[in-house]
């Protein structure tokens, strides 16, 4: 199934470079294409909603609804709904790892928020993880080999039941236990000696992208506190004029007007941050996680290379059964080849994910802070063009009783 | 106004200096010193220009000056003085009253006073202000020479007036209740400004961390390098821009505490009518009590409970030589006290009249001051957000082509 994977993972990228119809062109335009492509010939879409609380004697959690329409021939039916819970999601997670080592399998919303900034049930907690978890199902129904895994069409059609039983099947805890350990053990060791360029260029560029990534979403968070602290200062401003507009009588206007004019600053700062928060933040997030994730599925990589490497040194000694051994190695060096071409095609999607998830959130908020400065620019424009025609209205009040 | 100075001379405060010297108790400080100059205005046609005057004055003597205008002219609201020290301060400001900021401000502000009293119908007239602009020696002793320390009364002779006033005037009454409602509203408007000010250079500083993050960024990425380096760049530009907007914010809030100060000044007319109803009032009684005892002695008849009453019946009535004698003394104290009574209501309503007057002009100027200050802070912020969106269109440029 490694091979299956294999074809599947570089099928496009296969059919594009060898279809003399379509050029081979690096460009990003034809990238796009492949990508927009991925989305327009989906016949799979998940939702993630409705969370739901249960309490029962031992703990509380919360299920989500996921919702699935397809019209894929493998699956019974066209559409289905079940519910979910967090440690669904984890267990999927893992199994994709298991399946895909050196697949980039999408981030998950985080276990516990550490900051401290919201309670563990909060409705915003909740909220923030529905999207997260809806991204996570969405990224693997686009996924080209991900999205056809067993263990997703199980996560997406199970009843609770059902799922309970299948989780129970495949490797036991001890045959995975030794898995882990050897993967421990190979991960000391190397995959670094024979490590080929292109990977260790991967790992350069994780490691500073992991780190901007994380001072950036330092940034963005900082900037949205300074943000509400002064919405917070903001608020108080404005009524102490209206206050002041109170003992005067000539100024009461213009004050007024200024209280008017801060209140709507107001309003747009809050529009602000609901931006940040919505949009820029959650991405900054998820692409901290995927630093992580893009470490992992490198130090993987680098174990299946320490297994071949350990059995292509062991053979030069090897006296006795050398043809057996041979093709071990066979095996190994095939396991290794693919899970390098799997990794390099899923990396170049990555990119181009990412370049286009950056592209589209930093401009959608840059212009939300475009849309921020012209309301605010309105408001005082159209203060003071009222300031200005002021004397010819206050003249006609003197005829007024 | 036709007559004022501010007309026919120009003023400026023009420089500042740090000087050190040695106090009264011969300790060694030191000091700002202002640069006062003065030109006479010539007709421009003329093309000449008058010559420059200029003396060096440190602040305590601005504070002499105004201490003599506010005894001399208790029914004027006397301009203020720029506060002595650094109030309403947000963090990147400094207290320093030797930060050079600071010091500017106090610049403008005490050049501000002068041709506020240059440019005031009766103030603008007085030799002393005169002298002060153009005398650099010996003006403190021909202000101590005036006497004007003894003119000016003790704050707790007005402090007992302020309680015990019956029938004060009800429109001071009014002022004294607008001018404590001004000073609260603006100095808690000022205090929430300089919260607003942290916390808007907090949101622009910020954003100048992008620049640094973006161009590391940038340089590991081929297609997204320019982009982000030059969406880095508009990021610096933007936080930069902060320190300007909020150095002009300033400019507004020290117009705004000028008539914070005011406030106190128009206070200190109120409470010198509270002080002279008083001393009215308490004249009044005095001259009322002297005829009820005239009139006791001369009818015999006892109308009120007095101790003097009391000790005559007591200790008997006295003759007819001293009941005369205390009369005639009591007359002329009477006639006294008539005289005085009705030179301190002359005095009283005199005072409310011109003191009104210049209530009225004090008005006008403030409903024009602040209304203006208002427009300018508008003009501000149409300024800021302007330069908000050429920044924020470049950058979401950048970003675009990513």
């Amino acid at each position: 199934d490694v091979l299956m994977s294999y074809l599947q993972g570089t099928s496009l990228a296969e059919v594009n470079s060898f279809s003399p119809s379509v050029p081979l062109s690096p460009s990003s335009a034809t990238n796009q294409y492949k990508l927009d492509d991925e989305r327009e010939l989906r016949d799979l879409f998940v939702t993630v909603d409705d969370p739901e609380s249960h309490i029962t004697a031992i703990e509380t959690f919360i299920t989500y609804r996921v919702v699935t329409k397809t019209s894929r021939g493998e699956f019974d039916s066209s559409e289905y709904e079940v519910r979910r819970r967090y440690q669904d999601f984890l267990w999927l997670k893992s199994k994709l790892e298991e399946a895909h080592p050196t697949l980039i399998i999408p981030p998950l919303p985080e276990k516990f928020v550490i900051k401290g900034m919201v309670e563990r049930f909060s409705d915003e907690f909740i909220e923030t993880r529905r999207k997260a978890l809806h991204k996570f199902l969405n990224r693997i129904a686009d996924h080209p080999t991900l999205t056809f895994n067993e263990d997703f069409k199980v996560f997406l059609t199970a009843q609770a039941w059902e799922l309970s039983s299948h989780k129970k099947q495949g490797p036991g805890l001890l045959s995975r236990m030794g898995q882990t350990v050897r993967a421990v053990a190979s991960s000391v060791r190397g995959g670094v000696k024979n490590r080929p360029e292109v990977f260790s260029e991967m790992n350069d560029y994780v490691e500073t992208f992991s780190q901007k990534m994380n001072i950036l979403d330092k940034i963005a968070h900082r900037i949205y506190k300074e943000e509400r602290e002064y919405f917070n200062e903001m608020k108080e401003f404005g009524p102490i004029h209206t206050l002041w507009s109170a003992s005067e009588e000539d100024l009461a206007d213009a004050l007024k007007g200024v209280a008017g004019c801060i209140d709507k600053c107001c309003k747009a700062t809050e529009k602000r941050m609901a931006g940040l928060s919505e949009s820029l933040l959650p991405i900054l997030h998820e692409y901290v996680l995927y630093g992580e994730i893009l470490m992992g599925v490198l130090k993987r990589r680098d174990q299946i290379q320490a297994e071949l490497d350990a059995k292509a040194d062991a053979l030069v000694t090897k006296k006795t059964e050398k043809d057996l051994f041979s093709e071990e190695l066979g095996t190994l060096e095939d396991k290794a080849e693919c899970a390098n071409n799997a990794l390099k095609a899923d990396w170049d999607r990555w990119k181009q994910n990412m370049r286009r998830d950056m592209r589209s959130t930093f401009t959608s908020a840059a212009a939300s802070n475009l849309r921020y400065y012209e309301e605010c620019l309105a408001a005082w424009e159209s203060f003071l063009a009222s300031q200005t025609v002021e004397p010819q209205v206050e003249e006609d009040s003197e005829d007024r009783p | 106004m036709e007559d004022c100075l501010a007309k026919k001379m120009e003023i400026t405060v023009s420089e500042a200096e740090k000087r050190t010297g040695r106090n009264a108790m011969n300790i060694q400080e030191t000091y700002t010193a202002y640069l006062i100059e003065t030109r006479a205005v010539e007709s421009q046609s003329e093309g000449q220009c008058a010559p420059v005057d200029s003396l060096w004055r440190r602040y305590s003597e601005f504070e002499l000056l105004r201490n003599y205008l506010l005894a001399t002219y208790p029914h004027i609201v006397v301009p203020p003085l720029p506060e002595k020290r650094a109030d309403f301060v947000w963090h990147k400001l400094s207290a320093d009253n030797m930060d050079p900021d600071f010091v500017e401000r106090r610049r403008i502000g005490l050049e501000n006073f002068l041709l506020r009293v240059a440019s005031h119908p009766v103030l603008c007239q007085d030799k002393i202000f005169y002298s002060f602009l153009t005398q650099e020696g010996g003006w403190k002793e021909m202000v101590n020479e005036t006497g004007f320390q003894l003119k000016a009364d003790s704050r707790l002779k007005a402090l007992n007036a302020t309680f015990r006033v019956k029938n004060p005037d009800k429109r001071f009454t009014e002022l004294k209740h607008y001018s404590d409602e001004l000073q609260s509203v603006i100095s808690h408007l000022l205090r929430v400004r300089a919260r607003v000010a942290d916390r808007l250079y907090g949101v622009y500083k910020v954003h100048g961390n992008y620049g640094r993050v973006f161009s590391e960024w940038s340089a590991i990425e081929k297609e997204m390098g320019d982009g982000l380096q030059s969406a880095g760049h508009h990021m610096d530009v933007y936080a930069a821009s902060i320190d300007d907007i909020l150095e002009e914010e300033e400019h507004y809030a020290d117009q705004l505490k000028e008539y914070l100060f005011y406030a106190e000044a128009l206070r200190a007319v109120c409470r010198k009518h509270e002080l002279m109803q008083y001393d009215l009032e308490m004249a009044a009684q005095d001259l009322t009590s002297k005829k009820q005892q005239c009139e006791e002695l001369a009818t015999g008849t006892v109308r009120t409970f007095s101790l003097k009453g009391m000790t005559s019946k007591l200790f008997g009535q006295e003759n007819p030589e001293q009941r005369e004698a205390k009369i005639k003394v009591l007359e002329e104290q009477i006639q006294e006290g008539e005289e005085q009574l009705k030179s301190k209501n002359l005095e009283g309503r005199d005072f409310v009249r011109s003191a009104w007057a210049d209530i009225e002009r004090f008005k006008e100027q403030k409903n024009h001051d602040l209304k203006e200050a208002l427009i300018s802070y508008a003009v501000m912020q149409i300024s800021m957000c302007k330069k908000g969106i050429q920044v924020w269109t470049n950058a979401k440029e950048c970003f675009s082509k990513m």
